[in-house]
């Protein structure tokens, strides 16, 4: 897809021009089969974009390879097809190349206590990043300065403590420090609050707008949870064993979903209203080893289960793969988009591009 | 942010060695611990402040005048040998070879162990099978065997005890550090550290070599021990100087000078008894600093 | 309220021994469950929602020191003999354990782990207890074929259906679920709500359901209790204190996780400062003071108690009770309150308004 001219309309929020921070192109990640096992396709084919200033929420169940689609993004792991892209530049990855690249993209992980070295005071966790790039100059000062913009005020208070002595919010700040430390320009964040008690959460989600309003970070937040994306994305990009079934503006994706999945992922999330009918898919997710043919979601569609014959004929979705969709943004002129055989026909007033296979 | 600049860069930094502090206080809450360390420490002194009362009037078999194979007077404590030097003495100039020879083993032992544990550990893949198959290999070999073949080859001496022991007692530790290594590595901080920009040397030195220091003190004081065990083992087979004074090679000399014969339990017993308490010490010391370095104890409030 | 109710919880504290000194985990918990009835209780870490949960059955460990009265179709579980206690474990009140996942034995299958508490209770014979247990593990979803594989070989879904099935193998009367759908994706979660759902339907059986998040208690419970440090500061029909909740906490904990479409909650997430205190550094007055963002000078100094909120509801708030009464028992506790009780401030914002 090459870049088009922006409607205005359709533009995201964050800065001028076409350049995004951070990009993938029709990733993919296989593991290798062991013992005679099929080879996973963690990610099977994925475009996403994040614009400058701009949080995109990725949503998922386990096993749709969301977490391995984050560490593609930060490097830690090499893909096995397609490209990532920071600001235009395609990832270079040899050893120097790639640190400098970290100064750039950094990564907050799920569990702050076990991401936080026990032998490591604050000090030194959040020092570590300078001192592996060697930009030691005035680091007491970068030190406190992250701690207090990570919300651990007054940072001499929290300078001496180790990992143990800190609550699971606090330790989630001093990792976010850590990461602010470098300076990055984008954040990739896998889970972080599914660990934290449920007050401490929003304290957390709060701190990443606040960086975003007031250092421009863009940031990927990987979750299950469709709330977190309500309450900080700006987009939301939905995965299913691979592969983004869905994506769009968050008030386009969750208040009217278009794909089956998202839809059934909507209508289980409690809801005070006394007629609520969640749509329960029956099992569970199939492993990325054994992926079905045709659209990956039809054993468990409940459009299809519910497809009269010559409507399953036509649609053929047990046999007719579907297309990558594309990135969604204001630069490729599209705002949002499904992949679905059986896509409903969209209402007139309907103003956005819809693809459909 | 100007009051930041004002102060001092060092009235930022947290305070140095807080966490070695809070070790050494946890530690002396220890009594066992701060026994051993008592026993040991008295040790460390005697052997270190020996040569200022015991010279060659004392050891040379040649100078010395005591009563021969004597048992222990007001003269000599702990009685004479058959050459007629003082059993106290020859206990006490003992004690700096063979304390010496235990801890450069074990240093050894250690430093050999460590590198190839966390390497293997690290790197897996081909590096890591490869340095486990030696290990193994080494693990196969029959540990006395070795060491004794080993002392013959090298020639009689500290050197070479020192060298048999330490070849033939870096695979545990290896074996123990990997294992350790693997279960760190797994640990997210060390994928953080990944993702902050650390390299290979940079993860396996300050990641997990502090992760794994505990298990390494811990092991080394049980390692001492062993080499102790092991020194006394090889000389009192023969393979030691002679003419050198270590407690295997006094009881080297106990029994194959006859003093099993003749009764002489003042020549037999301390050598044994000064092995099992300095063995002992290090075995207390060791389990206390288990006990304070264990990770549980992190988690506390 | 007729007769003797399944499970009458009077006072019950859980104090366990620590290094440092006694930790309280649960001080003076008390409620009421019926047969068939559903009681959500949720908090935070450091709340004792578990420790309350296992200590029903006295399993909560041997450093816990446990008072109080847990009766149990009228007999105190916390004082009958081993025996009884043996007995009545499973095979009147069942645990689902948090962590259910790990909690399976990994070399027995699971048809043999469900046949052992039937065989062991009710003295059936091995092969009948094999028939009861293949039909259990069928009226969870787990097909015939796969009941002699192992728990590795499950999922997690599958394997929280073989500790539910497991739960019911001696037919109880009440089942206590620590946090069941935790660690499950939201799609298996609603899966495992709805199996609860449906077996409390058919079998009348009570369910004690803990978890940390409000809105899964909210559908799946009839009432809801609130923990915070050790005691319950809410409690009441679950559906009402979600949507109208007269506790601060209730009303931060069920902002956290924000309704979808909800323009109040776009881009505006909620959360709480500070942290859930430790139990070691309880405060005087109302625990949750240092964070309430509707904190009086009163509730720094006095205690606090469940008083009525409602119909059927109570609530252990200071701004629950109404003027009169407060300055009236403001001034029966003399020495209590040191400093002026102050009248709370009628919030327009809290009283009834509840969520924004």
């Amino acid at each position: 897809m090459s870049a088009e001219e922006t409607p205005a309309a359709l533009a995201s929020p964050g800065g001028p021009g076409d350049v995004p921070e951070l990009e993938v192109r029709d990733l993919h990640v296989v593991y290798p089969g062991r013992r005679g096992r099929s080879p996973a396709r963690a990610v099977d084919g994925v475009n996403l974009r994040i614009g400058r200033g701009e949080i995109v929420a990725l949503i998922g169940e386990s096993g749709c390879g969301k977490s391995t689609l984050a560490r593609a993004l930060v490097g830690l792991i090499r893909p096995t097809g397609g490209q990532v892209l920071y600001q235009g530049t395609p990832l270079d990855y040899s050893g120097r190349a790639l640190k400098r690249y970290r100064r750039h993209v950094q990564l907050v992980l799920q569990d702050p206590g076990g991401a936080l070295n026990p032998k490591q005071n604050v000090y030194d966790a959040v020092a570590e990043g300078p001192r592996l790039h060697r930009l030691t100059e005035g680091l007491p000062q970068t030190v406190h300065g992250s701690l207090a913009r990570a919300g651990l005020r007054p940072p001499e208070d929290f300078v001496a403590r180790y990992p143990h002595e800190l609550s699971g919010g606090q330790q989630q700040r001093v990792v976010i420090a850590g990461a602010l430390a470098l300076n990055p320009s984008v954040l990739v964040a896998d889970e972080p609050v599914a660990s934290l008690d449920a007050s401490v959460r929003g304290e957390i989600l709060r701190l990443l707008l606040d960086l975003r309003d007031g250092l421009g970070l863009s940031a990927l937040v990987v979750s299950h949870d469709l709330g977190l994306a309500w309450n900080i994305a700006d987009r939301v990009a939905v995965m299913y064993l691979g592969r983004v079934v869905e994506q769009g503006p968050v008030e386009q994706v969750l208040l009217r979903p278009r794909h089956p999945y998202t839809q059934a992922l909507l209508s289980v999330l409690p809801d005070a209203r006394p007629d609520w009918r969640p749509t329960l898919l029956a099992g569970e997710p199939p492993d990325p080893t054994a992926v079905p043919p045709g659209c990956r979601f039809h054993p468990r569609c409940p459009r299809w289960a519910a497809a009269t014959g010559e409507r399953r004929a036509a649609a053929a979705c047990d046999r007719r793969e579907l297309p990558v969709l594309p990135a969604v943004a204001a630069a490729t002129g599209v705002a949002a988009a499904a992949a679905c055989h059986l896509l409903e026909p969209m209402e007139p007033s309907e103003p956005t591009i819809l693809e459909n296979a | 942010m100007t009051a930041l600049d004002a102060r001092s860069e060092t009235a930022l930094l947290p305070p140095r060695f807080a966490g070695t502090r809070r070790f050494v206080r946890a530690f002396l809450h220890r009594p066992s611990g701060v026994a051993g360390l008592a026993v040991l420490a008295f040790c460390t002194i005697l052997a270190l402040v020996a040569p200022l009362f015991i010279g060659p009037d004392q050891l040379d078999v040649t100078r010395v005048n005591g009563p021969l194979l004597a048992p222990p007077s007001a003269h000599y404590p702990l009685g004479t040998d058959q050459a007629g030097r003082s059993v106290l003495m020859l206990l006490i100039w003992g004690s700096r070879e063979s304390l010496r020879v235990g801890v450069i083993a074990t240093l050894l032992t250690m430093v050999i162990g460590t590198a190839i544990g966390i390497v293997a550990g690290h790197y897996g893949g081909i590096v890591g099978r490869l340095l486990m198959h030696v290990t193994d290999w080494f693990i196969a070999l029959p540990g006395m065997p070795l060491a004794i073949s080993l002392a013959a080859v090298l020639g009689q001496g500290e050197t070479s005890i020192t060298v048999a022991i330490a070849v033939t007692s870096w695979t545990a530790t290896a074996r123990l550090v990997r294992a350790q290594t693997l279960a760190v590595e797994a640990r997210p901080f060390v994928e953080r550290s990944r993702a902050l920009g650390a390299g290979h040397t940079q993860i396996m030195l300050r990641q997990v070599l502090p992760n794994v220091m505990p298990l390494i003190l811990v092991s080394s004081t049980l390692t001492i021990a062993g080499a102790m065990l092991s020194e006394a083992t090889l000389t009192f087979l023969g393979l030691g100087d002679p003419t050198s004074v270590t407690w295997g090679e006094m009881l080297n000399q106990a029994f194959f000078g006859g003093a099993f014969t003749d009764d002489a339990w003042w020549y037999i017993l301390p050598p044994g008894l000064a092995i099992l308490i300095v063995v002992l010490g290090f075995t207390l010391v060791g389990r206390a600093v288990e006990y304070v370095l264990n990770p549980r104890m992190e988690k506390r409030p | 309220m007729n007769g003797t109710a399944l499970l009458d919880v009077r006072d019950l504290t859980v104090t366990y021994r620590g290094a440092g000194g006694p930790i309280p985990a649960v001080r003076g918990v008390g409620f009421r469950l019926e047969r068939g009835d559903t009681l959500g209780v949720a908090g935070e870490s450091g709340s004792g929602k578990s420790t309350m949960a296992l200590s029903l059955l006295r399993l909560a460990g041997t450093s816990a020191k446990v008072s109080g009265q847990v009766l149990f179709e009228g007999e105190d579980l916390l004082t009958v003999r081993w025996s009884r206690l043996r007995a009545v474990r499973w095979a009147g009140a069942s645990v689902v354990f948090q962590g259910a996942m790990n909690a399976l034995n990994p070399v027995r299958t699971v048809l043999e782990q469900i046949v052992e508490p039937i065989v062991l209770h009710e003295r059936t014979r091995v092969r009948e207890a094999a028939r009861r247990a293949a039909d259990l593990l069928e009226s969870v979803g787990i097909p015939r074929r796969r009941m002699r594989s192992h728990p590795h070989e499950f999922s997690g879904g599958q394997r929280q259906r073989v500790m539910i099935a497991m739960a019911l193998a001696c037919d109880p009367d009440l089942i206590i679920a620590d946090e069941p759908t935790t660690a499950l994706d939201v799609m298996v979660q609603a899966q495992i709500l709805e199996l609860l759902a449906g077996l409390v339907r058919d079998s009348r059986v009570a369910v004690i359901m803990i978890s940390h998040d409000l809105s899964v208690l909210a559908h799946a419970c009839d009432r809801l209790a609130v923990m915070y440090a050790g005691r319950i500061v809410e409690l009441g029909p679950a559906r009402q204190v979600i949507a109208d909740p007269r506790h601060p906490y209730t009303r931060a904990l069920s902002r956290a996780f924000p309704t979808i479409g909800d323009p109040a909650s776009r881009l505006a997430p909620s959360g709480l400062a500070g942290d859930p205190p430790r139990p070691t550094e309880l405060p005087e007055g109302c625990s949750f003071a240092a964070r309430c963002p509707v904190v009086m000078d009163a509730c720094r100094s006095r205690e606090t108690e469940l008083w009525p909120a409602g119909r059927d509801r109570t609530a252990a708030c200071l701004r629950v009770l109404p003027d009169a009464a407060d300055a009236q028992t403001a001034a029966a506790r003399s020495s209590a309150a040191p400093g002026p009780a102050a009248a709370p401030e009628q919030d327009p914002d809290l009283e009834g308004a509840g969520a924004e």
